[in-house]
Formats: structure tokens, C-alpha cells, sequence
């Protein structure tokens, strides 16, 4: 049990990263990443969404859409659960815990449209998971967004000293930076689990 | 958006060139990226992204006077996951062979951000001919980027075109294009040419000004 868990959270991780394998969540990944303290900010506040988000869409699906035979309004319902998820943490954050509200209030409202979000919830779905196997997952595909996060605004702020090509100032450099380190993360695919 | 009337001709360079969604205004990157292994998954995109994007269109449009200013990001996101779902289901039901390449990326459609954008920066204030009209140019225009990028890795990345073998037995294709950096690299180096190709354009409609 432990032992699948481990597998999840790893292929979650490293072998399947989110950003650099998957390909969710790119444009908070190219957006936010400018330093390294708004990446981590955008991390947390991801990591918190999404397992919540992970458990709850679970959830919702199994004992309600799946007995009342809806399963095929999956998406519609998800994005909802999802959106009306990021409302109410943004607004229990803003009375409970102030000084938390203030390191992520701004990417809270940013997380909706993050598929890496939605991505999730519906890949718990697809690979079958079970209750603690979606909550594992979510955390840890959470926890690789972060890292691919953190790696690229190290990266980012060693890039403003470059000086490319006209044609590929701005994004195309981008881009092929996170060519480069998905190149990186592909060679862990050869650990097989 | 100014007063000036917004011209046909303007919708459709706007979405195939100028405000091109994925070249020039860089939404989403996340569907690019990920489908553009072969020219069949990019067009199969690229087509029901369009089909999503002109009834959201044209529906947000003919709504634009009902729906409240306080929730019309939350109204936006129903009408068009309903669609998303619509099409889910038809491409499940007609075409399993691209539903299985495809995958998860077909509900994801919802959280394309060009949709979204779409919806609230025209639909909601153009006639409905128009925002149809417009999610027809801007459709185009995605699935244009998606074709050239997805033709260019499944070229070099398997030596085929849609499926057809078009390079010699000798050549050995480089597997690269076909992973994840390959998707990250071609973007770049289409982005750059396009820039390329716009910069030469504006250069010479300036010669042209001073002469």
C-alpha cells in the first residue's frame, strides 16, 4: 500500500512531471516564474488547491455523479467544484489566516484557469485511483509543478544577462531554456516502475 | 476596444496574423505543446478547439445583455464546458482513434485560455455575427500554428506526413522532435521565425512610407 503510494508520488514527481512531460500548466510556468519567491508562492498556493481540489472532485464523482449516473458532466462539474474551491479558500485565508492570504492571495484567483488543476482531477479519474492514491497524486504532481517552477526562475534570472537574437528575445528564449531542462527530465524516464 | 468599426477583413487578419493566439499572443501553450506529436492530432485539435470557440462565441454573444457583469467570468466558464463536454462526447462516440491520442486534453479545452480571453474581450461586446465570425478567424489561426508545429516535429521526429512515410529509408528520424524538449524547441523556433517574418514586413511597409 505504502510501497504504491511511494510510486505514485515519484512517477507524480520526476519521471511524469506535470510541466515537463505532461505539459500542464505552462502559462502560469512561463508567467510566474520571473524569481524565484513568486514561484514559490505560486507552488504553495498550487499545492494547496490541488490536493483539496483532488479530494474533492474524487469525491463528488464517486458518490454522486457515478450513482445518479452523470459521469459524463465530469468537466463541468469539476470546474465548478474547482472555481467555487479557490473562492472559498481565498475567502477563509482573508479572515483566518491573514499572513498566509497575503504571500498568496494573488495567484489564488490565478488558479482557476491553471489546468494542471483540472488536469489532475480528471487523470485521478482516467488512471482509476483510489480515494488516498488521487490525494497522493495531486499532492505530488503539485509538488513537481513547484519544482519545475523553482528550477526555471533559477534559471530565468541568469537568462536577463543574455543576449540573444533579436527574433528570439522574450519567449522562443524561454522556451528553449525549458527545452533544455525538459531534455534533463527525460532522462529520468528510464526508470521503469 | 476603440470605437471604430470592426471590419471583417480585420477579424481575420487579426486571428490568422496579428492576434495570432498562439504565436503572437502565446495562449494556450499547455494544448499546443502537448498534442503536436503528429499533424493528425494537431488538426483534430486545432478543429474541435474551433468548434468549441465559435458556439461559445456566438452564444456569449447573444447573452451579452443578460448576464450579470458580477458573474459573467463564472457564466463564461458553464457555456463553455458545456460545450466542451458536447464535443467529448461526439468525438468519443465518431472518431475513438483520436480520443485515445488525445486524451485528457479534450476536457482540458475548457481551461484554454484562449476561449476565455475570446469571450470576454469580444463576444461579450460584438453582434453575434461577428463574435461567430471571430471565433471562426481565431479558430483558424490555432489551428495554422498547430498544423505548422505538429508538421514539423512529425517530419523530423518519424519522417512522416499524416501517417505517410515521406523521407527516404536512410533517413534517421530524431526521436527528440517527438518527446517533450522537441515540442518546447519547435515552438521557439516558429515563434522566432514568425517574429522574423513580421519584423522583415514592418520594415518594408516603412521603406515604403519614406519613399
Amino acid at each position: 500500500m505504502v510501497k504504491e503510494l511511494l510510486l505514485i508520488a515519484f512517477a507524480a514527481i520526476i519521471t511524469e512531471n506535470f510541466i515537463f512531460s505532461r505539459f500542464l500548466g505552462i502559462c502560469p510556468f512561463l508567467g510566474v516564474s520571473e524569481k524565484p519567491s513568486t514561484a514559490m508562492g505560486m507552488g504553495f498556493a498550487v499545492m494547496f488547491v490541488m490536493t483539496i481540489a483532488s479530494a474533492l472532485t474524487w469525491l463528488v464523482y464517486k458518490f454522486i455523479l457515478v450513482p445518479s449516473g452523470l459521469e459524463y458532466i465530469k468537466t463541468i462539474a469539476f470546474i465548478l467544484i474547482i472555481a467555487a474551491l479557490v473562492q472559498i479558500i481565498e475567502m477563509f485565508l482573508k479572515k483566518f489566516i491573514p499572513a498566509l492570504y497575503q504571500a498568496l492571495g494573488i495567484y489564488l484567483p490565478l488558479i482557476t484557469t491553471n489546468c494542471a488543476v483540472l488536469g489532475a482531477a480528471l487523470l485521478n479519474i482516467q488512471n482509476g485511483f483510489n480515494f488516498g492514491e488521487s490525494v497522493v497524486f495531486g499532492f505530488a504532481a503539485a509538488i513537481g509543478f513547484t519544482v519545475a517552477l523553482l528550477i526555471f526562475a533559477g534559471v530565468r534570472e541568469r537568462l536577463k544577462f543574455a543576449t540573444p537574437p533579436n527574433a528570439f528575445k522574450g519567449l522562443p528564449l524561454l522556451l528553449v531554456s525549458a527545452g533544455l531542462i525538459a531534455m534533463a527530465f527525460s532522462g529520468f524516464s528510464g526508470i521503469s516502475l | 476596444m476603440s470605437k471604430e468599426k470592426t471590419s471583417i477583413k480585420k477579424i481575420f487578419t487579426d486571428g490568422l496574423f496579428d492576434k495570432n493566439p498562439i504565436l503572437v499572443q502565446l495562449l494556450g501553450t499547455c494544448a499546443t505543446l502537448a498534442v503536436t506529436t503528429s499533424v493528425s492530432n494537431g488538426l483534430a485539435m486545432g478543429l474541435s478547439t474551433t468548434a468549441v470557440l465559435v458556439c461559445s462565441n456566438l452564444f456569449i454573444s447573444l447573452l451579452r445583455n443578460f448576464i450579470p457583469k458580477e458573474v459573467r467570468i463564472a457564466s463564461y466558464i458553464v457555456v463553455i464546458s458545456g460545450f466542451v463536454t458536447a464535443i467529448e462526447l461526439l468525438i468519443k462516440a465518431f472518431l475513438p482513434e483520436i480520443n485515445k491520442s488525445l486524451g485528457v486534453f479534450i476536457p482540458l479545452i475548457v481551461v484554454n485560455c484562449i476561449i476565455l480571453s475570446r469571450a470576454e474581450s469580444f463576444a461579450s461586446k460584438n453582434k453575434p455575427f461577428l463574435a461567430m465570425l471571430d471565433g471562426v478567424a481565431m479558430g483558424a489561426g490555432f489551428t495554422m500554428a498547430l498544423v505548422v508545429v505538429s508538421a514539423i516535429r512529425e517530419f523530423l521526429g518519424s519522417g512522416t506526413f499524416l501517417g505517410v512515410r515521406v523521407t527516404p529509408v536512410s533517413f534517421e528520424p530524431a526521436l527528440i522532435f517527438i518527446m517533450s524538449a522537441g515540442a518546447f524547441f519547435t515552438l521557439a523556433f516558429v515563434i522566432a521565425g514568425m517574429n522574423k517574418i513580421m519584423d522583415s514586413v514592418k520594415k518594408k511597409a516603412e521603406k515604403k512610407e519614406v519613399k
